[in-house]
């Protein structure tokens, strides 16, 4: 019976206080739609990642053993067996020699741009643009041209060659970071009768941290992967380990290219876990930066 | 108001105030620790047809006043008007801003600030200054807020005196009841007023001649406000105090003099209407632009 009582006609007040729950069901709906629709997204965005993961690391893993870590690859590419050991080293090697030339050489030029400013700066600023757009073969063949063709093949060609490629990465990274830090900060510090070179390391650089030590992982994480600038440098060396980097090298990357070009299953198995490997490094070294990074207040009482 | 980014100043190294004795806190390790400092005043400071450009923009002219040694001077006026571009002529601030220019004197003791030839760091070590916003120093614990202006300005203190300053400080400051179990939590661990508190005891670390305070209460609660009111009021016989405030009972409560700036009309640079006695500029001011913002009826 109740479905038949008719509404009672709606008075401009009662519009007004009802007009939100009117509108309640179709922003019920919208929210819902814009949830569903994000959240696709972010589920498509970690599927892609998971499945490379999952499908480096499911092929890698057959392969990967004790064995692969402490030897070098056999003779004969056919051969199964043998390891990645020199590539390893290689490229912790070169890449951290890389990193230690961009990242100082990058947090200055960054502290340069946003703290000091001025016409120097804005040149760096614009060949640091520039750098960003120069592809990283062409870097390893400028690196080619006026370092290998004098010295030769070498490690330290390779790290010159990824610091090259790490270094407006580092730049960019650091001087966003700096942005972002108060300019109440700086002039709290200097209001204390604090120098500006002080204040900038430390109040601003601590400040920035974090941000700053996030954007070197990534320049890691890039040079770790980079083939094409070492290719030209460092050239690779598959037949026994080398630890002097004035010495022609391999890395994990040299090796995975090379192993996965060649017909054999063996050598590709071998670039599988190569991979995986580099995965691996790359993981284990971000972790350590976050550990370190980690705020810490060590004096007081 | 945006404040940009700090940039080097073309001024350098002399000495701007004759260096004092550092003063003897040995003897206040008791509870009740006094917020003056013994035996020691401010510095005078004088203001001197002072006028603040921002690049071309002229944003405050016509200056002029004096600040005597033990008195709280507050500065009122709308919005815009340039009370806190003189508040930051008188620590050298301004010109730190990339398009800041002065043209007149600021005299502390004497020796004019502006001029040319002096050394801006040496200025701050002297004057201090609590801003708007309470800012803490993210990365530090309280502790170190409290002493990063001897850490960093290389003050000559040896770090063993550091915990009786953070406790003399931090006391003066009205936190350290609050804070004395917990020193090594961050700064930005604190509520807005305790922040703010920590930002005044930081300043008074340093021990500056001159404090300048730009709407320190802006942003906090009636009870802070009072707390902070009545260190005004304990600190102001060790040191010079200028303070901005849209609050007239809090310069009618905590000044001796009271500046009342204005901006003349739209687009116009903002200038200094009167200068006088807190109690006559409140009760019988001399122009009617004083009485009208006083009483409310503009800004
Ligand atoms: N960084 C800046 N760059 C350019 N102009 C500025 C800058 N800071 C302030 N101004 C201008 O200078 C004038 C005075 O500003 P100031 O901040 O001194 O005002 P105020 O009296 O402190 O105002 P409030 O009470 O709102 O804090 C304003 O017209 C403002 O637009
Ligand atoms: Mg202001």
């Amino acid at each position: 019976m109740t479905d038949t009582i008719v509404a009672a006609p709606i008075t401009r007040r009662q519009q007004i206080v009802q007009a939100p729950i009117r509108h309640r069901g179709r922003r019920r709906v919208v929210d819902a739609t814009m949830t569903g629709i994000l959240a696709a997204v972010m589920i498509a965005c970690v599927a892609v990642l998971l499945w490379v993961l999952g499908y480096v690391a499911s092929i890698g893993l057959q392969f990967l053993g004790p064995e692969f870590l402490t030897q070098t690859p056999p003779g004969n590419p056919a051969d199964a067996g043998g390891g990645f050991v020199n590539g390893i080293i290689g490229s912790v090697e070169i890449v951290g020699i890389a990193t230690a030339i961009a990242v100082p050489l990058g947090m200055s030029a960054a502290v340069l741009i946003v703290e000091y400013g001025g016409r120097l700066a804005r040149w760096v600023s614009f060949l640091t643009d520039v750098l960003v757009g120069v592809p990283t073969i062409v870097t390893g063949a400028f690196v080619y041209a006026i370092w290998v063709t004098q010295f030769g093949f070498s490690g330290l060609a390779g790290a010159v060659a990824l610091a090259l490629v790490m270094l407006p990465l580092v730049i960019r990274s650091t001087a966003e970071m700096l942005r972002l830090v108060p300019a109440e900060l700086r002039e709290a510090s200097l209001a204390l009768g604090v120098t500006k070179a002080r204040t900038i390391t430390s109040i601003v650089l601590p400040t920035a941290r974090t941000g700053v030590i996030t954007g070197v992982m990534l320049a890691v994480a890039r040079a770790m992967g980079e083939t094409a600038p070492l290719l030209l440098t460092a050239l690779g060396n598959d037949l026994f380990t080398e630890v002097n980097p004035t010495h022609r090298m391999s890395t994990l990357s040299l090796q995975i290219f090379g192993s996965a070009i060649t017909g054999y299953k063996a050598a590709q198995a071998r670039a599988w876990a190569g991979a995986l490997t580099l995965i691996a490094i790359v993981l284990i070294a971000t972790i350590v930066a976050r550990l370190a990074s980690r705020r810490t207040f060590t004096s007081g009482r | 108001m945006t404040t940009p980014e700090p940039t080097n100043v073309p001024v350098k190294i002399r000495t701007v105030v004759t260096e004092r004795a550092p003063s003897d806190i040995s003897g206040l390790e008791n509870e009740t620790i006094d917020a003056a400092l013994p035996g020691r005043t401010g510095s005078r400071v004088e203001i001197r047809d002072l006028s603040a450009f921002y690049g071309s923009h002229l944003a405050v002219t016509g200056v002029n006043l004096i600040v005597e040694p033990t008195e709280v001077t507050a500065l009122i006026g709308p919005s815009g008007c340039g009370k806190s571009t003189v508040l930051r002529c008188v620590n050298g601030m301004h010109l730190n801003t990339p398009t800041g220019r002065v043209q007149g004197q600021v005299l502390i003791d004497d020796i004019n600030i502006l001029g040319k030839g002096v050394d801006p760091v040496l200025v701050r070590r002297n004057v201090g200054m609590v801003f708007q916003r309470p800012n803490p120093f993210p990365t530090m614990s309280i502790y170190d807020n409290v002493v990063a202006g001897l850490r960093l300005g290389r003050r000559g203190r040896r770090t063993s005196e550091y915990d009786d300053i953070v406790e003399v400080s931090l006391t003066r400051a009205g936190l350290w009841p609050e804070v004395k179990d917990r020193l090594k939590a961050a700064g930005s661990s604190l509520s807005g007023g305790q922040q703010q508190r920590l930002c005044i005891a930081r300043a008074l670390a340093v021990e500056p001649r001159v404090l300048l305070m730009d709407e320190p209460c802006s942003a906090l609660d009636p009870i802070s406000t009072l707390v902070i009111e009545d260190l005004i009021a304990e600190l102001k016989a060790s040191y010079t105090i200028i303070i901005v405030t849209h609050n007239m009972q809090q310069a009618a409560r905590v000044s001796d003099t009271t500046a009342f700036l204005t901006v003349p009309g739209l687009g116009q640079a903002g200038a200094l209407v009167e200068i006088g006695p807190t109690s006559r500029i409140f009760s019988n001011p001399n122009e009617k632009a004083t009485e009208d913002y006083i009483t409310g009826k503009v800004g």
